[in-house]
């Protein structure tokens, strides 16, 4: 059996209705879960990039980002290590106005990446970001104030390597 | 940078005149040179039935007895043709009920072209009468859908999905549209599609691979070729046999790859797979270099993966990126259209003899006859066998005739014996493997190819799937002819039931209608054999009719399929017995 690891999934595609279906039917056929997804315009006017987290093999991701690229409306589609990524992901904290000024509480955000959005007379907001792993750190610690709302983005990602999609679309057009 | 604005290209252009997005899919179609749909009529659909009939001297619409029969039936077309398939259906279940056909079209390759209608766009979304989302049910087997909810759009959809469904390794398209942008207008004006911005149709060649796929063929002593449909598809049968009579390679086919060369060509060595030919299965694991050629390298061809070809170095043509690597990891992959690239690589190789190699294919050939096929051709036990019948069909068509056959043992054996000296001979459901797919199939062939004659060969199981089928015989009068091996069984189940449940045989057992009866109540002219004398003068006149006709043929009960490869098995422990 082949290691597993976290991959970054870099799909660039035609911005039409039903594309997040047909790629999402791809993992889906092969039984594999998404970590995370988020769809945003890309750095081409016109062209949408879809970013994945998936945590497979490499034989398997190569077959998948096949598949991927085989869709008629994807220009492009990679498959990225952490190493390869710069990533980021955003979160959101929702806790009671009463543990606003708990210095326990204050300690365990100053450092991290993180500031008060919002305060109102019942809650305030914390937004952070950074790797799912110190948001996740971050969640445990601030749980034991009961969190009223808590929301995480998925993850947006940069590749150290070049992704050509100009080149194609250059090419077939 | 350009961006694909087809729309406006269109404007831009060409002329335009007012008229319906209805009259406008008629219109495209007719540009497309499609002038024949299968399919049947629903509410959401019903504008471009009005159109069918107006345009009746220029449009032909077959009606099936049911939307998977259409889908089917368009199947048949495509493969016999090479046009894409043209399938109409309403809404709702009538979209849904074409969904087997579009798999099954998906997994084989074959190019359709399916318009379903839709409620109207202000309904989308509310649960209205015959509303389903055919399009989140399509996705995952189509090579692209697309939901039109204005009339304008009509044009530049249609000729896209032409684009699609043929280019490149072909496909199922769905184009679902909403009942208003049917009954809307539109400045009309027609462009075919050359190019979609973000499709590569056909990857592009790479001269280094063809030199080292040439450089590895040249130096190999015991090369083996593997091809499938993607020689058919391709067109490139010609350039295919020039290929193997020059380097003198054996070659064997896959289920959909039959009839790209003459059954009876020196170089054929029969087919791979589960119930293949003992040969190539076996020498798979002999040969030095393993050539495929737009074949995909399915469970039913490699058996166990961990055990198929290892010895081998593998060159794989073909017209797929995500094929390469998938299921057998290749030392040279040649991208392109076989068409192109079998004659690139011609060039390079050098005109060679494998003779002594070819012996060892002869050597198993033998006992291979002497186990298996003997047996099956000239029976001496009082059952029929299935082989004979399809035996005796050769001995009158001289492999001349087109040979559809459903999903299940006389599959195979249709597989295994039928002879073919012409290519898009054999139709088959193979990736999917879609019981009730013959009967309509045969309909669209026929109406393909009315100067050929069609035989169909379907078990008794199969049959029932879709014998409603009858019916559209009944109305198009398509001479198709049909052969029921009946076994009484749902044969293929009962086979590995016997093999590997301890002939525990759980709803195989079948009891049938009376099928000579049931063909009569069509007004087809039908006969039962079960008696071998009888058997080759039914042949003679079912061939020699004009007319669509019926032949059902008792088989023995417990014939089963050999050789075969157990599944997960290595495909040179195949069993002959």
């Amino acid at each position: 059996m082949e290691e597993e690891q976290l991959y970054t999934v870099s799909v660039y595609t035609e911005n039409n209705i039903g594309i997040l279906n047909r790629l999402s039917a791809i993992f889906l056929k092969r039984h594999v879960n998404i970590e995370s997804m988020t769809v945003s315009k890309s750095e081409i006017e016109n062209v949408h990039r879809f970013t994945f987290v998936v945590n497979l093999s490499e034989v398997r991701i190569a077959k998948i980002i096949g598949q991927l690229e085989k869709q008629i409306e994807v220009i492009g589609a990679y498959y990225h290590t952490e190493d390869e990524t710069i990533y980021n992901e955003t979160a959101l904290f929702k806790i009671s106005t009463e543990h606003l000024y708990d210095e326990k509480l204050q300690k365990k955000f100053k450092f991290r990446r993180a500031h008060i959005l919002t305060i109102t007379e019942r809650y305030f907001v914390i937004e952070a970001s950074g790797s799912k792993e110190n948001i996740d750190k971050m969640y445990e610690r601030l749980k034991p104030y009961g969190l009223l709302q808590f929301v995480r983005s998925g993850r947006i990602a940069i590749t150290r390597p070049k992704m050509a999609i100009s080149e194609i679309l250059e090419e077939i057009n | 940078m350009k961006t694909l604005n087809m729309e406006a290209k269109q404007k831009e252009t060409a002329k335009t005149v007012k008229i319906s997005g209805a009259e406008a899919v008629i219109r495209c179609l007719l540009e497309e040179n499609a002038d024949l749909a299968f399919g049947y009529p629903g509410g959401a659909i019903m504008p471009v039935y009005d159109e069918i009939y107006k345009y009746h001297d220029k449009f032909h619409h077959v009606l099936t007895r049911h939307e998977q029969g259409a889908a089917h039936a368009a199947q048949g077309f495509a493969r016999v043709t090479g046009k894409p398939g043209i399938v109409f259906a309403t809404s709702g279940p009538g979209a849904t009920n074409l969904v087997t056909g579009i798999a099954d079209a998906q997994i084989d390759s074959t190019p359709l072209v399916c318009i379903t209608g839709q409620v109207a766009s202000h309904l989308l979304g509310s649960d209205a009468f015959q509303e389903t989302d055919i399009i989140g049910i399509s996705t995952p087997v189509t090579k692209w859908n697309y939901q039109v909810t204005k009339a304008s759009e009509i044009p530049a959809v249609m000729a896209k999905a032409f684009y699609i469904a043929k280019s490149g390794r072909p496909g199922p398209v769905l184009i679902d549209i909403t009942k208003d942008a049917q009954f809307g207008e539109l400045d009309y004006s027609y462009e075919k599609c050359e190019k979609v911005r973000s499709y590569r149709a056909v990857p592009k060649m790479n001269a280094e691979k063809i030199q080292e796929a040439a450089t590895i063929i040249n130096n190999a002593k015991k090369p083996f070729i593997v091809w499938g449909q993607g020689v058919i598809i391709g067109e490139a049968e010609q350039e295919f046999k020039n290929f193997i009579e020059k380097t003198d390679i054996p070659s064997a086919s896959t289920a959909l790859g039959l009839s790209a060369l003459e059954t009876k060509h020196p170089l054929n060595v029969g087919m791979v797979g589960m119930h293949g030919n003992y040969a190539p299965n076996v020498l798979t694991n002999e040969c030095d270099v393993l050539i495929a050629i737009g074949m995909r390298f399915d469970d039913r061809v490699t058996g166990n993966l961990n055990t198929y070809a290892k010895q081998a170095k593998v060159i794989h043509f073909d017209i797929d990126p995500a094929e390469i690597d998938k299921n057998v990891k290749t030392d040279v992959a040649v991208l392109g259209n076989v068409k192109q690239t079998l004659v690139e690589v011609m060039k390079l190789v050098d005109k060679a003899d494998h003779k002594s190699w070819m012996s060892e294919f002869d050597k198993l050939y033998q006992i291979e006859v002497d186990k298996v096929i003997n047996d099956q051709l000239n029976p001496t036990k009082e059952g029929l066998t299935m082989g004979e019948v399809l035996g005796g069909i050769n001995k009158v068509s001289n492999g001349d005739a087109v040979v559809v056959s459903d999903v299940g043992q006389h599959q195979m054996f249709a597989c295994r014996y039928a002879d073919f000296i012409k290519s898009r001979s054999s139709v088959t459901s193979g990736g999917l493997g879609t019981m009730g797919f013959a009967l309509p199939a045969a309909i669209g062939a026929k109406i393909g190819v009315p100067e050929r004659e069609v035989v169909a060969i379907i078990g008794d199981g199969g049959y029932q799937m879709t014998c409603n089928e009858l019916g559209t015989i009944l109305q198009t009068k398509a001479a198709v002819k049909i052969v029921v091996l009946n076994n009484s069984y749902l044969g293929m189940v009962r086979q590995w039931q016997e093999l590997f449940f301890d002939k525990r045989y759980a709803s195989t057992e079948m009891i049938s209608p009376d099928f000579v009866k049931l063909a009569g109540a069509y007004d087809i002219e039908a006969t039962r054999v079960s008696k071998r004398e009888d058997l080759e003068d039914a042949i003679k006149t079912m061939m020699a009719s004009k007319e669509a006709f019926f032949l059902e043929v008792v088989i023995e009960q417990e014939d089963n399929v050999f050789p075969m490869i157990p599944t997960g098995a290595t495909v040179s422990d195949i069993r002959l017995s």
